[in-house]
């Protein structure tokens, strides 16, 4: 292993141990069938979450109406993910980045057109009409 | 040595980070070696790998971070470890390591990129201040340093690498000579008409150039730093030399570790780039198979695949590679394929063609039977070279009058080429130099569609804008060889684009959701994607044109239509407002400088006539748009596949030649058409005479004032792949130029397809201008009365959205940056440079 996977790792056990859910914004605050963005705090500090909101049964299955992703882009290197449009693509939900349209996957951030980059999700529910992120 | 896949992996190290080395690592990644090798890279410059070919960029306002190969974290991410500014000092063979400047690292396999350095003439001076060399970035920052203080500089050498670097120094401001020791310049590429050609033009530039000079010396000068003594006693005084007489391989590690190296240096390889040592390869400039060094980057990045293939135990070879080239020095075209000086093959036959007025040099050599091509060369246009490669590497029958080749083509317009009559070296995606030949050879390998290709090529993955070009030639291929090619608009509808429309238009479906839960696939989740929800809010608009902010359509909607503002790529917006006709009051362009300053937006003033506003955060859009709302403006729908600007030349209002008010028609004609929602952007040109002015004829719809009314153009186009527009219609008056361009943009909507321009519409048309013409102007579809009921209904309802927006607090709850907080993104950082806001 290198000394950068390294230090990503214990980067991620870190912040797993320090992680709280908080109140984001209300129902009332997200776009249905689209993305919002937020300001959380995790443990490295402020950081800027795209929220998609998905009501209904439109996703056969396994679909959930909220997701957290990381809001930015890491092709643009700019924070917009929110701003993308929402879609599914081969049985998953995705959303595309309004930049350069790669697409990732709202359940895991995994981007479809490169497997090495995925972006980072956060655990997100309703607690009422309020919108709970665990960071 | 044993290539057996073990568990822990062998040690790689790839020594040079150059072009060829970096492409290596590239293919290294690709195809999965990695779990085969521990990858160590080691570059002796402080940059990583960066594109050598556009070094004269650098002056020309690239940076070293654009020039890179890869983003800063590439080796990282991939997993190769690259040791920048460390210089491999030693290859021990018996040890198996390799011995750095800073450690002693152990190797099973080595691959040695280590690529050339420019040679200095070893002439007495040549190592004064202020000579220098044009290899790497760190020389042309020593360049430019040293041009500081200069106002003359030299290149020596006459070159294909002399002639960029006498075009960097030119960049510099210096008056600049270019000193050759052979009789004439590019003595490798060029012969002497062509040469002297050569000489011509770029001697019209300013460059001086000195042919037959063998410097003696370089000493003190007197009214410059440096003079240069000749060998007939002749001087000539600078302040900057710059030395581009040629490369070496840099072959030193492996001549003292005892690898074989040719007489005249580098590395010898065999066809597997395998060096005498079998756990050592060598790629690039720095090796040399059957005697010869290849000193461009294409054949390098053969031989880095062939190294890979070696490397994974492969059976892939180098055969060697064609060095037919095309330039671009100092502005002026040179081109050069095969045999181009025809001293290769006893018996060639030479044609050439001389033009000293637009100073054009061609020259054909052929067999002897003159069926053949075996070289070609090239000077003032590059035109014909990519037809002429095309017969030269595959072997086709020249025609009967091979002349006919390189002579001026007399008829007038040149026949547009559609998918099928580009040639297979057309270049179709730049950013990945991806050519026809490419996207055919994808296929042949079993792409079935758009995606196969972008897949394994990445074509449009760059820039994008090759787009609509690269799904034309992929479906002509594709039907080409029998394939029923798949028309739907994506996985979500069986449907094309024009089927949608029909749906929409016949069954009055009026949102997304209605349409795809009646017509949409059932084997998807029914939420859409990127290509069919824009493409709907699209048809909805030009169907019923109900505001694209409203609460149905807003998902569908890109970023840009979202925001009624164009995503710049640092997440900011650009605003520009309409200026019908390019017409703006004193007033007006007061109101727009201080909404400028107050939101501290970069301006330019575009294209169509009008300003675009830049760095727009977007929280601010709304409040911007409120001052220019409350100043007269409406949005200009910059934004939009809509109607963008009707471009205009002051006409006879002022101009003495205007025979037509052209202003005026221009923005009645904007006035008319804004807002309107179509498959792409359309732009109009109306000039207000003959002498074209507006450049109407590039234009979706183009439109020239005669004595007696209006010519009226169609389909014609700017951009990345040039159409002039065609005539249309003559003299009509102005009613009945409404009339006509109501039914044809209402046409074009109707039955285009997505992201489709007027110009490939048309190109795609069966039927093509005729049976236009006969829909529009004789109505043989009997279509015409709907099309221009249609095309009222959507003037009738047009309102300008921004001022929709602004009177809506729920449409201005979407303008949040963050809907929990009011701290704005601390990652948009702006800085100034001439005068005005730019990203940092």
């Amino acid at each position: 292993m290198t000394a950068m996977a390294l230090k990503k790792e214990m980067d991620t056990m870190a912040s797993q141990d320090s992680k709280t859910w908080q109140k984001v914004c209300t129902k009332a605050d997200l776009v249905e069938f689209s993305g919002v963005a937020a300001w959380i705090e995790i443990a490295e500090g402020p950081a800027q979450v795209a929220i998609f909101y998905l009501p209904g049964d439109r996703l056969q299955g396994e679909g959930k109406p909220l997701y957290a992703l990381d809001h930015f882009d890491p092709f643009s290197k700019a924070n917009v993910i929110a701003r993308g449009i929402v879609g599914d693509l081969k049985g998953s939900a995705v959303v595309a980045s309004p930049i350069y349209k790669q697409h990732f996957r709202l359940e895991d951030g995994q981007c479809l057109e490169d497997e090495s980059v995925k972006l980072q999700t956060w655990k997100i529910e309703f607690k009422g009409e309020e919108v709970w992120v665990e960071g | 040595m044993s290539t057996q896949k073990t568990a822990t992996p062998e040690q790689l190290i790839i020594i040079g980070n150059g072009m060829v080395g970096h492409h290596l690592v590239e293919q290294l990644v690709d195809s999965g070696a990695l779990a085969q090798y521990q990858v160590t890279v080691f570059g002796e410059e402080r940059h990583r790998a960066y594109d050598r070919v556009h070094l004269s960029e650098y002056f020309s306002g690239r940076d070293a971070d654009s020039l890179a190969l890869c983003d800063a974290d590439y080796y990282a991410v991939s997993g190769v470890e690259l040791r920048s500014s460390e210089s491999v000092i030693e290859i021990d063979r018996n040890a198996h390591e390799v011995i750095t400047d800073q450690g002693r690292y152990p190797y099973d396999r080595i691959v040695l990129a280590t690529g050339s350095f420019p040679f200095v003439p070893p002439i007495p001076g040549n190592d004064r201040e202020g000579c220098l060399v044009y290899r790497t970035l760190d020389d042309l920052d020593a360049i430019r340093a040293a041009a500081e203080t200069a106002t003359n500089g030299v290149v020596v050498g006459g070159g294909l690498l002399g002639l960029e670097a006498a075009n960097a120094l030119r960049g510099l401001n210096l008056d600049t000579a270019v000193v050759e020791f052979a009789s004439r310049l590019m003595p490798m590429q060029v012969d002497n008409e062509g040469s002297e050609l050569l000489r011509e033009k770029i001697e019209a530039l300013g460059v001086q150039v000195l042919t037959e000079r063998a410097t003696q010396r370089i000493e003190d000068g007197d009214a410059s730093r440096h003079r240069m003594v000749f060998q007939d006693d002749k001087v000539l005084e600078t302040d900057l030399i710059v030395f581009s007489a040629g490369i070496r391989p840099r072959d030193q590690l492996a001549r003292d570790c005892g690898l074989e190296i040719g007489e005249r240096g580098g590395v010898v390889v065999d066809n597997q780039c395998l060096t005498s040592d079998p756990a050592i390869l060598a790629i690039g400039e720095v090796a040399l198979w059957n005697q010869s060094i290849f000193g461009l980057v294409a054949p390098g990045y053969q031989m880095a695949k062939t190294a890979l293939s070696t490397l994974t135990g492969g059976d892939s070879h180098f055969g060697g590679a064609d060095m037919s080239t095309k330039l671009k020095l100092l502005g002026v075209d040179v081109g050069s394929i095969g045999d181009a000086h025809g001293n290769q093959n006893p018996g060639a036959r030479m044609f050439r063609y001389l033009d000293p007025i637009k100073q054009e040099y061609r020259k054909l050599v052929v067999s002897s039977d003159g069926k053949k091509l075996l070289g070609a060369m090239l000077v003032g246009n590059n035109g014909v070279y990519d037809t002429l490669l095309q017969y030269y590497s595959n072997g086709i029958d020249l025609p009967d009058e091979p002349a006919s080749l390189i002579l001026p083509q007399s008829s007038g317009a040149a026949p547009t080429l559609g998918p099928g009559a580009l040639p297979e070296t057309a270049t179709i995606c730049s950013c990945h130099n991806v050519t026809k030949g490419d996207i055919c050879a994808t296929i042949d390998d079993g792409a079935v569609d758009l995606a196969g290709v972008k897949g394994v090529t990445k074509a449009s993955t760059g820039c994008g804008g090759c787009t609509a070009l690269l799904k034309s030639v992929v479906d002509h291929e594709l039907e080409a060889r029998g394939v029923e090619v798949d028309k739907s608009i994506c996985e979500h509808f069986a449907h094309t684009r024009q089927g949608l429309y029909d749906i929409v238009r016949v069954e009055g479906i009026k949102t997304f959701t209605a349409l795809i839960e009646k017509h949409g696939n059932a084997d998807t989740h029914r939420l859409g994607c990127d290509i069919c929800k824009p493409a709907v809010a699209s048809i909805l608009a030009s169907c019923f044109n109900e505001p694209i902010t409203d609460a149905a359509h807003i998902p569908l909607q890109d970023t840009n239509d979202t925001f009624m503002a164009n995503m710049q790529k640092n997440g900011t917006y650009s605003v520009v407002p309409r200026v019908a006709g390019g017409e703006i009051t004193p007033d007006k362009l007061i109101a727009l400088g201080e909404v400028a300053k107050k939101y501290s937006l970069y301006s330019k003033v575009t294209g169509g006539q009008r300003i675009d506003l830049f760095g727009a955060r977007l929280e601010d859009l709304p409040d911007i748009w409120s001052e220019l709302i409350a100043a007269g403006f409406e949005t200009g729908h910059a934004y939009g596949k809509s109607l963008r600007t009707v471009k205009s030349c002051v006409g006879s209002t002022w101009c003495r030649y205007g025979v037509q008010d052209s202003v005026g028609m221009a923005i009645q004609l904007e006035n008319r058409y804004k807002g309107l929602r179509a498959p792409h952007k359309i732009k109009f040109g109306v000039s207000g005479c003959t002498r074209e002015c507006a450049e109407a004829q590039s234009k979706d719809i183009g439109i020239i004032a005669t004595e007696n009314g209006w010519n009226l153009y169609v389909c014609g186009n700017g951009g990345m792949r040039p159409r002039h527009a065609e005539l249309f219609a003559t003299d009509l008056d102005d009613e009945q130029l409404y009339r006509t361009i109501d039914r044809f943009l209402m046409f074009y909507v109707r039955t285009a397809d997505r992201l489709q321009r007027t110009a490939v519409w048309r190109e795609n048309l069966d039927g093509g201008l005729e049976y236009l013409k006969e829909v529009i102007l004789e109505d043989r579809l009997g279509i015409n009365d709907e099309l221009e009921r249609q095309m009222q209904t959507v003037v009738d309802t047009y309102q300008c959205e921004w001022s929709d927006a602004i009177s809506d607090p729920e449409k201005l709850k979407r303008f949040r940056s963050f809907v929990n907080d009011d701290r704005p993104d601390p990652s948009i950082i702006m800085t100034s440079e001439r005068g005005q806001p730019r990203p940092a």
